[in-house]
């Protein structure tokens, strides 16, 4: 049962969620110091956030 | 005395022969529970509402078979019954594998020929639902569309779907693509947003749908991205791939694989990224509601329960937000390709 690539997948979703968690981190900073600036903010961060998911995903498929 | 011995006896043999088997019966269910899952995540030739296993009654609605093998085959997928029956069409049959769910060519006790496989063009669950979304959303959409008619404030439905369109012009287009170019664009984004979103939302019901879940309609929508993007690309787009301004000629020549990669790889990332999102999803929802009632105790049930419950609604936010995802990603491609030289 124990697979090389079960090991990969778990390094994937270790980097995509440090990386995800980062995004949402910082933009809580940023929300955090401007308040008025939350739609931009929000929407960057869903962008990053989604290209770094697509990139997991497509991680994921591979291993 | 002997008759009260012998069921002791039988008792006792009982409960070893129950011992040794409940590591494999749990073995059992777990594989058992995982392919049930699975099975709900995937595509059928059949609408099946609610299935009794243990005497393999199935309440739902049979779907029509197209199949091309040398000269095309219809018929109704009752005559499959559920990979018990071989289908007789034409002179030809055929079997309903229920290992991959997938129809073959057989004999005619059922035996199954691996390399015969027909071209299978049925009408399954999922392109029965896509078919029903569209009308769903043709006659939504028509009914609102004549309600301004009348005057400009919105009735009815449109009162609900007025802030949505707005705010797919104002946060999604404008601002990615331009106040001028995105008029054109404007018809894609809103039937993508609202197709995808209602058919997560369709996912959410009971109903075991899964159809933005399933690879095929992804990358069908995807593909239309990248043909839009590809045909509506205007000589800035092109000139950004083929010979990028602002680098030295080196560069230039290094970054034309790069960015020809980089227009596959868009759409092929939307494509993986809904369906991926979606499946798990489903998957996740799918193995919670199997814990619920694979355990034998009121607290570890109630707390699945509760547990399903909060992942419901988080899955009703993801098929919004992979519904906004899509459109917004789509919206930044299309601006890449419509960007004027005013916009840098």
């Amino acid at each position: 049962m124990m697979d090389v690539s079960m090991i990969g997948a778990g390094l994937i979703v270790i980097g995509v969620g440090i990386g995800i968690g980062r995004i949402g981190g910082s933009a809580m900073d940023a929300i955090a110091r401007q308040p008025e600036a939350t739609n931009k903010i929000q929407t960057a961060m869903l962008i990053a956030a989604a290209l770094i998911e697509g990139i997991g995903f497509a991680a994921l498929f591979a291993a | 005395m002997a008759v009260n011995a012998n069921p002791h006896e039988e008792e006792e043999h009982n409960d070893s022969a129950i011992e040794r088997s409940e590591e494999e019966q749990a073995a059992y269910d777990k594989a058992k529970n995982g392919e049930y899952v699975i099975h709900h995540t995937k595509d059928s030739h059949d609408f099946g509402f609610v299935t009794n296993e243990s005497e393999n009654k199935h309440y739902g609605f049979s779907l029509p078979v197209i199949l091309y093998d040398e000269g095309f085959h219809f018929f109704s997928s009752s005559s499959f019954d559920h990979g018990h029956k071989v289908a007789k069409s034409d002179g030809k049959y055929f079997k309903l594998n229920s290992h991959d769910a997938k129809i073959y060519r057989c004999d005619e006790y059922g035996e199954i020929y691996e390399s015969l496989k027909p071209w299978d063009f049925s009408i399954t669950k999922n392109v029965i639902v896509t078919f029903l979304m569209c009308l769903l959303m043709f006659l939504l959409f028509r009914g609102i569309a004549k309600s301004y008619r009348t005057g400009l404030a919105p009735t009815g439905a449109a009162k609900f779907f007025e802030p949505i369109v707005v705010f797919i012009r104002d946060e999604i287009a404008v601002p990615n693509i331009g106040e001028k170019q995105s008029k054109k664009y404007m018809a894609y984004l809103l039937t993508v947003f609202f197709f995808i979103w209602f058919l997560n939302l369709a996912g959410m019901t009971p109903l075991g749908i899964n159809v933005t879940g399933n690879l095929a309609l992804t990358a069908a929508l995807a593909l239309i991205t990248f043909i839009i993007t590809t045909f509506t690309g205007n000589k800035n787009y092109w000139m950004h791939i083929f010979w990028m301004p602002g680098v030295p000629v080196p560069m230039k020549i290094i970054l034309i694989p790069i960015e020809l990669i980089g227009m596959v790889v868009k759409p092929f990332a939307l494509m993986i990224r809904l369906y991926a999102n979606m499946l798990a999803g489903h998957v996740v929802l799918g193995m919670l509601i199997v814990a619920v009632y694979s355990f034998e105790n009121y607290f570890a049930s109630g707390a699945f329960l509760g547990l399903t419950f909060f992942m419901n609604i988080i899955e009703l936010l993801v098929a919004l937000l992979q519904a906004y995802i899509f459109t917004m990603l789509t919206a930044l491609y299309f601006g890449a390709a419509s960007a004027t030289a005013e916009h840098h």
